[in-house]
């Protein structure tokens, strides 16, 4: 158990340290980097304190506390990544629009100068 | 081939709308059969970015074309003309496919029932009279299946649910330039329209075997095409608010 998390400690830190290298050199935007550095924070402090794990072990009925530290790192990546892909939705709904409207404005623009 | 100018317009005009995606093989005579069948008519390609000369070989059959900077799918291609016949002024827009399957013939029909009908939507359709036509199993099952699952929705039967060659008027160009399924549209576009409590007539139509290119459609995409509409449906269907208040709105 204590090497586990020792694991998710370090794993954690080097998390907080890519997304932080990756913002300085904007590679991420910032605030798309605020759920990873939540989620890696959040991490952090259950691999750091013992505690927490024992108590959403009992509140769960779980006797097993790595089983609870899976639990919550695999919620708490699930709940970024849905964020991720309600992005790219968005992204791919504004690409699209964007798209259309270059089309339609070419072809004026086309039309136009044809009949100049 | 000259091209029939495609000036803004007011009253009773028609565009003929073709998306096409490689279809460089069908496209010219695609373009000049909806010339011999709608002498006068503009013919807009939208070109979905196409690896082949599609965009050239329209232009020079004497269609405008209006070129896209990557693959948008046959939703986007079919809104984005949508978007322009309104903005142009037009009345009545026809949608015809790229490969040729549709017969260009039947073009006249569908406006004089759009026109006469006063309905949103004229679908061209295989299935509405025992007409010969027929389709493979697959599809056959797929069709069957959603006209059990939009038989409720719509409170009646389509027949040809999964038709492209579709008319529609001014009142649906306004709503899909706005709300208008960007994948596999045909099924979507009924439910979108069935919010908007839109009406939609079928009228029997000749589809013909497709002569250049090949289908996309493969097993594992006919399962994605399902499930992928199913959900399209019934996200529209639970916008009912909405479309409601759109409707008090006209």
């Amino acid at each position: 158990m204590e090497r586990l998390l020792h694991c998710t400690t370090a794993l954690s830190i080097i998390l907080i340290v890519m997304v932080l290298t990756s913002v300085r050199r904007a590679h991420i935007r910032v605030e798309y980097s605020v759920s990873w550095l939540l989620a890696s924070i959040a991490l952090l402090g259950v691999s750091l304190n013992p505690s927490i794990l024992a108590m959403v072990s009992n509140l769960f009925g779980i006797d097993y506390s790595p089983i609870v530290l899976l639990l919550i790192a695999g919620a708490v990546f699930l709940l970024v990544f849905f964020r991720l892909s309600v992005i790219i939705s968005k992204l791919k709904d504004d690409n699209i629009a964007l798209a259309q409207r270059l089309a339609i404005v070419e072809f004026y623009l086309r039309h136009d100068r044809e009949q100049a | 081939m000259a091209k029939v100018p495609l000036e803004p317009v007011s009253g009773e005009k028609l565009l003929v709308l073709v998306p096409a995606y490689n279809e460089e093989g069908a496209i010219a005579r695609v373009v000049k059969a909806v010339g011999e069948s709608m002498p006068g008519v503009p013919v807009l390609v939208l070109d979905d970015c196409s690896a082949d000369t599609t965009a050239a070989t329209a232009s020079l059959a004497g269609a405008h074309v209006v070129s896209f900077p990557h693959h948008l799918g046959l939703g986007g291609c079919v809104q984005t003309g949508y978007r322009l016949a309104f903005e142009l002024g037009y009345e009545y827009v026809i949608r015809v496919d790229g490969d040729g399957q549709h017969d260009t013939r039947d073009i006249p029909r569908i406006f004089q029932a759009l026109k006469e009908s006063g309905c949103e939507m004229v679908i061209g359709s295989r299935f509405v009279e025992d007409n010969g036509q027929s389709t493979g199993p697959v599809r056959s099952l797929g069709i069957h299946f959603f006209r059990a699952v939009l038989r409720p929705i719509l409170g009646k039967t389509v027949h040809d649910p999964t038709s492209g060659f579709v008319g529609v008027n001014r009142r649906a160009l306004a709503v899909f330039g706005k709300s208008f399924p960007l994948e596999y549209p045909e099924i979507e576009a009924l439910v979108v329209l069935q919010r908007r409590r839109f009406r939609f007539l079928e009228i029997p139509c000749k589809m013909l075997p497709r002569t250049t290119g090949r289908s996309s459609i493969t097993a594992i995409k006919s399962i994605y095409y399902i499930v992928h509409v199913l959900l399209g449906v019934l996200v529209n269907v639970l916008k009912y608010e909405r479309g409601r208040k759109i409707v008090e709105d006209k």
